[in-house]
């Protein structure tokens, strides 16, 4: 009886997955879960595939949500790939065992080391300055040096911030941690703080909107923000500053991708990584959100370009992962919402 | 004439008999109705218990780390703005209800259906054009600065807790509103009668009679409002406005301790559960009314100031929840429209409405039985089952979908396991990326949201009218269809509109269970928001607001005859 009800179980189990169609694995096809939104990584696999002839199957969501799902799916998971939009995401994918270490000869002569993992588990792929935006009609340049210097109090009431909810502060804070150490960071979080014109925003374009408003004269920003607004409205008094030039070099992140431990298709995978870090593709990559390419040997776009060169903090991204909780703490204790 | 006011049956019946009656009742009926609201509680039970088990692992650093820095700042914030959640709803809902229910006023038939459009748009989406109108670089201020001077004006901080609260009343009064109406629209003409042959004037006919009889739909409502309240995570990260659901989200991106934010999420549950409790003494005092409408009675003709003022009322909330963010969005995607709108779009919809219509379907067809095996046995334990399958709702989206999805790859894991060792086969993962996994889960979701109509709807009738029919021999599946399907219809159609559009909006379970290829409208939003692309995200919002419309108008053809 029990079993006869079981079986019948299993059939009407069987039925509804044949009806929908479950996810099966596939010889010539590449699994990406990818945190990076569709409009940034389909062209790439687009190319890839008219390449290759190999298939890329992705579905997108939120980091914290697919390291999850790669956690709960196991040695089963269908993923070959994990893609995120920041180092401190794929540093926790590989604390928690989700990727799996690849030699590739390719990969570590296109990345440089500090942009990917020291035992090569992920690579970045484009880079992600983080810098000083200013009002040009308030600021001049030489008031500007670092993003130490914007806890002065000469900066009261001229500075706005995007929430520290935002990995991308959230990193620039932990790279701090790891070069000034914990008490000196928070003190020029403090400082920030105090020097805030307007409570934190939720994002940056809204906080550079507020700088060209002259609510506050200087924000943060990632460049590929300021980028895109701009190429909107052109006439916004608004100009990039690069910090930390004499000293440790502007913030870096990345947005990267790793080979998941338990891929079915490794070396499709390798090959899909090795692609994305090739002059054909990171020239796409980084340029359709007028981002950086990771490979030092690729242009960058020449409407990036225009910012000027920068020195980039030569830090490996992967104490943005390490550091992240720690960050995450002190912005808490510095009343930094 | 009135209706008679009855104690919820069984209440005491059942407490006499204790635990052991309980396991009495059970075995005397054989049918599997007693069985039935105790399955959905324990498949609710999985993805929550999966959350609560956090409990077990340690993660004292960060729990100590709140403490001592934002965790009282949090528990403020989040007071507030139940609070004022709780009371705004209350009063636009209520009032909306009730003037457009028994009053007659220039525009009311419009507004009686009107009003609900706002259950529509997203509360983020809400949030974010109220910031885009009136923040410091919006037009509002903008024209304000260019008119005064730079520094010659105050004007209120939008971004503050009034902002949050306002926003969130706009979103979320229509399921007051819904309710509230459908209990006035039967018992408040009526109750007004009686209050006159009382003696009351209409004010006190409003507040000692229909108000209090009124009560049930009124928390049934606010239950619902606040549980969406303390679940969101999109609108109060528009504003940066910190919640108890802000630190869940923090402990799990920021922290990387996904059992922290489980942990935290498990303290929402607990608290959640206590608000429906003291709903529950609201039910307990339940009254049931006769659902005959009597359709001869009059509405209380209002003239002059009176009327224009009412119209001008409901004009304004019109106005602000739903006329102006559509115009926003509207703007917003005349620019991009252009360049974005493809044939994927047909798509996106095409998905977005078949997921919801079955979503909706699954869940008021499940709510439906539950309701009526509560119906028929009313005792402790079954209603402890109840509220337990429907409090999936309270807890925030992104946490719950964890929490279906760890059991549900555990299964598949041991199904694929079991495969391989009797048939030699590699099955890969079966159940998860189905669209059967996603229906579930959104049940598990919205199970609350189908249930508060129709039980409240099934609580109207009266139980004469269950003696009756079995009297005539109906019992089980005869008399749920014959006898109280067609007097539920409204209370369902209500259900299924609700979840219909809730789950058209729903986002962090369509992102992690949908299956490749799965893309919909909402998950179209997020693709532009992630990357703060809010006006481009516009293109995708209309089109899912124009969809959620459609069930909207399908429940007022219904129900507005």
């Amino acid at each position: 009886m029990l079993r006869s009800c079981f079986n019948r179980y299993l059939t009407a189990m069987f039925c509804c997955v044949t009806l929908f169609g479950a996810s099966v694995s596939h010889a010539d096809q590449v699994v990406v879960y990818s945190a990076r939104i569709e409009q940034l990584i389909k062209p790439m696999f687009d190319a890839f595939t008219k390449d290759t002839g190999i298939a890329v199957k992705f579905v997108t969501d939120k980091e914290g949500a697919l390291l999850a799902r790669l956690k709960a799916e196991g040695k089963n998971t269908p993923a070959d790939m994990l893609i995120t939009s920041d180092a401190g995401n794929l540093w926790e994918a590989a604390r928690e065992g989700l990727l799996k270490p690849i030699k590739s000869e390719t990969l570590e002569t296109n990345i440089p080391a500090y942009l990917r993992d020291p035992e090569n588990q992920w690579f970045g792929l484009s880079v992600r300055a983080r810098t000083i935006i200013y009002n040009t009609q308030k600021v001049k340049p030489t008031d500007l040096s670092t993003y130490e210097a914007l806890a002065e109090p000469k900066w009261k009431g001229r500075l706005c911030l995007r929430t520290s909810k935002k990995v991308y502060n959230q990193s620039l804070v932990a790279m701090m941690i790891a070069e000034l150490g914990e008490v000196k960071t928070e003190h020029i979080v403090k400082g920030w703080v105090a020097n805030l014109a307007t409570d934190p925003l939720s994002d940056e374009t809204r906080a550079m909107e507020f700088v060209a408003a002259g609510k506050c004269d200087v924000t943060l920003a990632n460049t590929y923000y300021y980028g895109r607004l701009m190429a909107k409205n052109p006439s916004l008094p608004l100009a990039i500053f690069w910090p930390n030039q004499a000293s440790s070099g502007v913030h870096v992140n990345i947005s990267g991708a790793g080979v998941t431990r338990y891929a079915r298709n490794v070396p499709a995978a390798i090959k899909l990584l090795e692609f994305l870090s090739s002059e054909k593709a990171q020239n796409l990559f980084a340029d359709l959100n007028l981002e950086y390419p990771a490979n030092p040997k690729v242009k960058t776009d020449p409407a990036v370009a225009a910012w000027g060169s920068f020195k980039q903090n030569p830090i490996n991204v992967v104490t943005a992962g390490e550091l992240q909780a720690e960050a995450v703490k002190l912005m808490d204790r510095a009343g930094y919402r | 004439m009135k209706g008679e006011a009855l104690n919820s049956t069984g209440n005491n019946t059942t407490t006499r008999y204790g635990f052991s009656g309980f396991l009495a009742s059970t075995y005397r009926t054989s049918s599997g109705w007693r069985l039935f609201p105790f399955l959905v509680a324990a498949l609710v039970l999985i993805p929550v218990g999966t959350v609560i088990s956090s409990f077990f692992a340690p993660a004292s650093d960060i729990w100590q780390h709140l403490v001592e820095t934002t965790l009282a700042s949090l528990l403020i914030n989040t007071f507030w703005l139940v609070l004022g959640v709780a009371s705004g709803t209350v009063l636009l809902g209520v009032s909306l209800a009730w003037f457009t229910a028994v009053c007659e006023f220039p525009g009311r038939k419009f507004f009686s259906w009107a009003l609900l459009l706002p259950l529509a748009i997203p509360a983020y989406v809400t949030a974010f054009v109220a910031l885009g109108l009136f923040d410091y670089i919006g037009p509002v201020q903008t024209a304000l600065r260019a008119w005064l001077g730079p520094d010659l004006f105050w004007f209120p901080n939008v971004r503050g807790r009034l902002g949050v609260i306002i926003v969130m009343i706009l979103a979320f009064y229509p399921y007051v509103y819904l309710l509230a109406r459908n209990a006035f629209l039967t018992q408040g003409r009526r109750s007004l009668e009686v209050a006159q042959s009382l003696g009351f004037n209409r004010t006190q006919g409003f507040f000692r009679l229909a108000l209090p009889m009124a009560r049930p739909w009124i928390a049934g409502g606010v239950m619902l409002a606040l549980m969406e309240t303390l679940a969101d995570f999109g609108t109060v990260a528009v504003f940066n406005y910190d919640t108890f659901t802000t630190a869940i989200y923090k402990a799990w991106f920021g922290m990387f301790s996904l059992t922290a934010a489980s942990q935290l999420a498990s303290l929402l549950i607990v608290i959640v559960f206590v608000m429906m409790v003291v709903e529950q003494q609201f039910r307990s005092r339940m009254r049931y009314a006769e659902t005959r409408q009597s359709a001869r009675v009059n509405r209380i003709p209002l003239a002059g100031w009176r009327a224009w003022l009412l119209a001008g009322f409901a004009s304004g909330t019109l106005f602000f929840a739903f006329l102006l963010p559509i115009a926003q969005l509207s703007i917003w995607t005349a620019s991009v429209f252009t360049q974005d709108f493809d044939e994927r779009y047909l798509q996106f919809l095409w998905h977005s409405l078949l997921l919801s219509a079955f979503a909706a379907l699954l869940t008021c067809s499940v709510a439906l039985l539950v309701v009526y095996a509560a119906r028929r046995h009313p005792d402790w334990a079954t209603r402890a089952a109840v509220r337990i399958a429907t409090i999936g709702y309270a807890l925030p989206g992104a946490v719950l979908a964890v929490g279906i999805f760890i059991p549900v790859a555990w299964l598949d894991n041991w199904l694929s396991e079991i495969a391989l060792q009797l048939f030699n086969i590699e099955t890969g993962l079966l159940i998860q990326g189905t669209l059967f996994t996603m229906l579930i889960a959104y049940m598990t979701r919205f199970l609350a949201v189908s249930h508060s109509p129709i039980d409240s709807a099934m609580q109207r009738i009266t139980s004469s009218i269950d003696e009756a029919a079995m009297g005539l021999g109906l019992n089980g599946w005869a008399m749920l269809q014959r006898v109280h399907l067609p007097i539920l219809k409204g209370g369902i159609f209500t259900a299924a509109t609700l979840v219909f559009v809730d789950v058209m909006k729903e986002m962090p379970i369509t992102l992690m269970t949908r299956p490749f290829g799965w893309d919909t409208l909402a998950v179209r939003i997020f693709e532009m928001t992630s990357e703060g692309a809010w006006e481009q995200a516009a293109l995708p919002a209309v089109v899912l607001v124009l969809a959620g419309l459609l069930p909207i108008i399908l429940f007022v053809r219904q129900t507005e005859k």
